[in-house]
C-alpha cells in the first residue's frame, strides 16, 4: 500500500534543531512564519513577538557526498511592533504572518514580512569595511601619505536590517497572504475579504488594474468579495498568490474551498472567475499550481471531527510547500507530524518533528497512523494524536532537498541524505 | 493510511441510517445528538466570539455556515421548533418558514422593528428550560423570505438551560460591554444578532442601534483612526525614497523599526497622555 511506510527509515534525516527547549515556552516565542529565499542560502522566521530571525547556510560544509545543511543566525530583528487602534479599542498584533522574499537583485537581500494589518520591506545588508583616516595628520602632527586616507577598513561583519517601506492602512481585516509578482515590480496582499495591488516603491497607494484610479487608503482593490450586507457573508479568502511566471495572473482561495484564477488584462475587479477548481473540503490552503491539495487534505484528521471542532484545531491552517522541482509537495500536521507526498508514484510518508526520535545525521523512522486497534512499531493511533503539538509552517529549499519547518517554538531543519549506501 | 478522499463532515454520523429500524433510530437519535451538540458548541463560540478583543472573521464565518447548515437540516427533518404560540398570536408565519440562511439576518422588509427568536427547542430538549420571556421572543413578519433568526440574546437563552452538560458562568455572557447588562430591556436595544457580530468587524463602536439603515449607508466607510487622523491633522506621507534597491548609504534612515504612520497618531495621544497626567498630577 504505501512503499515509504514500509521501509525502516525514510531518506530524510534531521539535521538541526532551533529554539529553546523548555517546555515552558513564551508566546512571543511562537513561530509563525517559516521562508526560504530564492537560492536557499538564507532562511528567514516570523515569531508572534513580530521579530524576523534570519538564518544563513554556511558555504564551508556543502561539500558532497553528504551535504549537512548547517545555518546559523545571520540577523535577527524586529519587524513589527504591537498598535493600538484607539477608535476601535483594539490591539493589534505583532505577530509576522507571512514573509516573502524578494528576488535578489545586488549584494543586499529584501524581504516583505506582514503582520495583520501593515506590511513592510526590509533591506539586509551587510558591511564588512568601515571607512578610515578622515584625519590628515597622525597623532604626533605629521601628516598622512595620501594614500592612507579615506581608506576602507575592514572590520567584524556586520548585518544590517533597514525597513525601507512600511505599506500601511489598506486592510480593514487581517492580511492573511503577500505574493511577489514576477515582475518584480508590484506584489499582492490579500486579508479575509479582499486582495490589494501594490507597487513596491509606492506606500501611500495601492492600485487597480487602471492605473488611473489608483486611490489612497483602503482602495480599490483587485479583489472585493466583502458582501453590501456583512450578515450575508459566507465565505473569506484564505490566500492569494501571483502566477510565479505570468505577471498578470494570481489566484486566491476561499474558505468554501473553491480556487479562482484571475487575470488582471480581464477586469479591472476580478471577481469574475476564469476557472474554479473545487476542493472537497474547506480547503484550508491553497496550492497555486496544483489540485494537489485535494489529495493531502484528505488524510488530515479522517475522524473525530467533532473534537477538532471543539479545541478549535478545525480552524488551523496548515501550510504547504512544493520541492524545488515540483516533484514532492510536503505539509505539516499534528503531533508534530509532517507528510511528504511524492507525485509521480503517489507515495507519501509521514515523519515526525521532534529531537527525540532521531538524532541528527540519523535517518527518520516513518510514522502510521491506525484507526485500528493493533499497534505496531512506529503506529500511532488516531486518537492518541496531540493536537496541541502541530507544524503548520514549512518551507522547502528551492534547490536542495532541504526542509524547515516550525513546531511550536523551534526551527527544525531536515535533509535528504545522499548516497548513504 | 492513504484514505479515500470522503469529505470530513461534522455530521458525519448521519450518513450511515441503515434500514433496520431500531438500529436506525439509534444511530439517528446519537446522530442528532451529536448535531445538537455542534449547534450548541457553535452557538457559544459564536457569542464568545464576539466578545473576543479582535475576532477572527475567517473563524466566525466558519461557525456561522456551520450553524445554518445544522439549522438547514434540522428544519428540513422537523425537528426545529420555535415554541411561537406561547407568545406571538396565531397570524404569523408558521414554522415552516423557518430558513437557515436568516439565521444571520435581520429583517429589513418589515415595517415594524426587527423582531428575534431565541434558540428555544429542540427535539429533545425540555420544555421547562424555555425561556419564558416575552420581551426577547418573538416571530418575525416577512414577506417572500422568511425573517426569522437566531435571536442575539443567545447569552441570555444559555444562562438558563443547560444544554449536554455545558454550564456556564453570567460573567462569560455579560461581558460584552455593549450590551445591556442586566434585565431585559430589549425594547431599549436591539438584540445583538449574528450578523451584528460580522458588523463588529469593521466598526467596534455600538452598530448596535436600530439606524439599520443609517449604518447600512455608511457601511463601507472604514472609519479607521489613521483615517480620521489624517482627515485631521493632514495626511502623513511616508518618507520620500528612491528606489530602495542600490544607491542607498551605509546608515539606515530609520533608527528603529516603527509603523510610518503611527507618529502623527501618537503625538496627538501624547499631548493628551501628558495633559492628562498633569491632571491627575502622576
Amino acid at each position: 500500500m504505501d512503499g515509504h511506510g514500509d521501509a525502516a527509515q525514510s531518506r530524510w534525516c534531521l539535521s538541526q534543531v532551533k529554539g529553546a527547549v523548555d517546555d515552558d515556552v513564551a508566546e512571543a516565542d511562537i513561530i509563525s512564519a517559516v521562508e526560504f529565499n530564492h537560492s536557499g542560502e538564507l532562511l528567514a522566521t516570523g515569531d508572534r513577538g513580530g521579530r524576523i530571525v534570519i538564518f544563513q547556510q554556511e558555504p564551508e560544509n556543502k561539500s558532497p557526498p553528504v551535504c549537512r545543511a548547517e545555518y546559523s543566525v545571520y540577523s535577527t530583528f524586529q519587524s513589527h511592533e504591537p498598535e493600538f487602534d484607539y477608535l476601535k479599542s483594539l490591539e493589534i498584533e505583532e505577530k509576522i504572518n507571512k514573509i516573502r522574499w524578494l528576488p535578489q537583485k545586488n549584494a543586499a537581500h529584501f524581504l516583505l514580512s506582514t503582520n495583520d494589518k501593515t506590511i513592510k520591506l526590509w533591506k539586509i545588508s551587510e558591511r564588512d569595511k568601515r571607512p578610515e583616516g578622515y584625519n590628515l595628520k597622525e597623532e604626533d602632527g605629521r601628516f598622512r601619505h595620501p594614500s592612507s586616507l579615506t581608506s576602507l577598513r575592514p572590520m567584524d561583519l556586520m548585518v544590517e536590517a533597514s525597513p525601507r517601506r512600511v505599506y500601511a492602512n489598506a486592510h480593514t481585516y487581517h492580511i492573511n497572504s503577500i505574493s511577489v509578482n514576477s515582475d518584480n515590480e508590484t506584489y499582492l496582499s490579500a486579508d479575509d475579504l479582499r486582495v490589494n495591488l501594490w507597487h513596491l516603491d509606492y506606500t501611500d497607494r495601492s492600485f487597480s488594474i487602471l492605473s488611473s484610479n489608483a486611490a489612497s487608503y483602503c482602495g480599490p482593490h483587485i479583489v472585493d468579495i466583502k458582501p453590501t450586507n456583512m450578515e450575508e457573508l459566507t465565505e473569506v479568502i484564505t490566500a492569494s498568490e501571483f502566477h510565479p511566471l505570468q505577471c498578470n495572473t494570481f489566484v486566491y482561495g476561499s474558505s468554501k474551498g473553491s480556487v479562482r484564477l484571475c487575470d488582471m488584462r480581464a477586469s479591472a475587479l476580478c471577481d469574475q472567475h476564469s476557472k474554479h477548481v473545487k476542493f472537497s473540503h474547506s480547503g484550508r490552503y491553497m496550492m497555486t499550481r496544483d489540485y494537489l491539495t485535494l489529495k493531502i487534505w484528505d488524510l488530515h484528521m479522517e475522524s473525530q471531527p467533532v473534537e477538532t471542532f471543539q479545541n478549535d484545531c478545525i480552524f488551523d491552517k496548515f501550510e504547504c510547500c512544493w520541492k524545488g522541482d515540483d516533484s514532492e509537495v510536503m505539509s505539516g500536521s499534528y503531533n508534530n507530524f509532517f507528510r511528504l507526498f511524492e507525485r509521480e508514484g503517489q507515495q507519501d510518508v509521514t515523519l515526525e518533528a521532534s529531537w527525540e526520535s532521531g538524532s541528527p545525521g540519523c535517518p527518520l523512522k516513518p510514522w502510521r497512523v491506525s484507526t485500528g486497534s493493533r499497534r505496531k512499531r512506529n503506529e500511532i493511533g488516531v486518537d492518541c494524536l496531540d493536537f496541541s503539538r502541530k507544524v503548520l509552517y514549512t518551507s522547502w529549499h528551492p534547490q536542495e532537498n532541504i526542509l524547515a519547518l516550525a513546531t511550536v517554538n523551534n526551527l527544525y531543519i531536515f535533509q535528504e541524505k545522499l548516497d548513504e549506501f | 493510511m492513504f484514505s479515500k478522499g470522503t469529505k470530513r463532515k461534522f455530521s458525519d454520523g448521519g450518513e450511515d441510517l441503515s434500514e433496520d429500524g431500531l438500529l436506525g433510530a439509534r444511530v439517528a437519535s446519537s446522530y442528532s445528538l451529536q448535531r445538537q451538540s455542534l449547534l450548541d458548541m457553535s452557538l457559544i463560540k459564536l457569542q464568545l466570539c464576539h466578545m473576543l478583543v479582535e475576532p477572527n472573521l475567517c473563524r466566525s464565518v466558519l461557525i456561522a455556515n456551520t450553524v445554518r447548515q445544522i439549522q438547514e437540516e434540522m428544519t428540513h427533518d422537523g425537528s426545529w421548533h420555535v415554541v411561537t404560540e406561547a407568545f406571538c398570536g396565531a397570524s404569523h408565519s408558521p414554522s415552516e418558514r423557518l430558513v437557515a440562511t436568516e439565521v444571520l439576518c435581520r429583517s429589513r422588509e418589515t415595517d415594524a422593528e426587527p423582531k428575534l427568536f431565541s434558540v428555544i427547542s429542540y427535539e429533545g430538549c425540555h420544555e421547562e428550560e424555555v425561556v419564558a420571556d416575552e420581551t426577547l421572543c418573538s416571530v418575525s413578519v416577512s414577506g417572500t423570505d422568511s425573517n426569522v433568526c437566531l435571536a442575539g440574546r443567545m447569552g441570555r437563552v444559555w444562562e438558563k438551560r443547560e444544554l449536554n452538560g455545558i454550564e456556564r458562568g453570567e460573567e462569560a455572557l455579560s461581558g460584552d460591554d455593549e450590551e445591556i447588562d442586566n434585565e431585559d430591556e430589549a425594547s431599549t436595544e436591539a438584540p445583538k444578532t449574528i450578523g451584528q457580530v460580522f458588523g463588529t468587524f469593521e466598526i467596534k463602536n455600538g452598530s448596535t442601534g436600530p439606524d439599520s439603515a443609517l449604518e447600512e449607508l455608511f457601511s463601507d466607510v472604514d472609519t479607521s483612526y489613521y483615517d480620521l487622523d489624517t482627515m485631521l491633522t493632514g495626511i502623513q506621507s511616508t518618507p520620500k525614497m528612491g528606489p530602495y534597491d542600490l544607491l542607498d548609504g551605509l546608515a539606515p534612515s530609520h533608527s528603529s523599526p516603527s509603523v510610518v504612520a503611527a507618529p502623527t497618531c501618537r503625538s496627538d495621544l501624547n499631548e493628551l497622555d501628558h495633559i492628562m497626567e498633569i491632571i491627575v498630577g502622576s
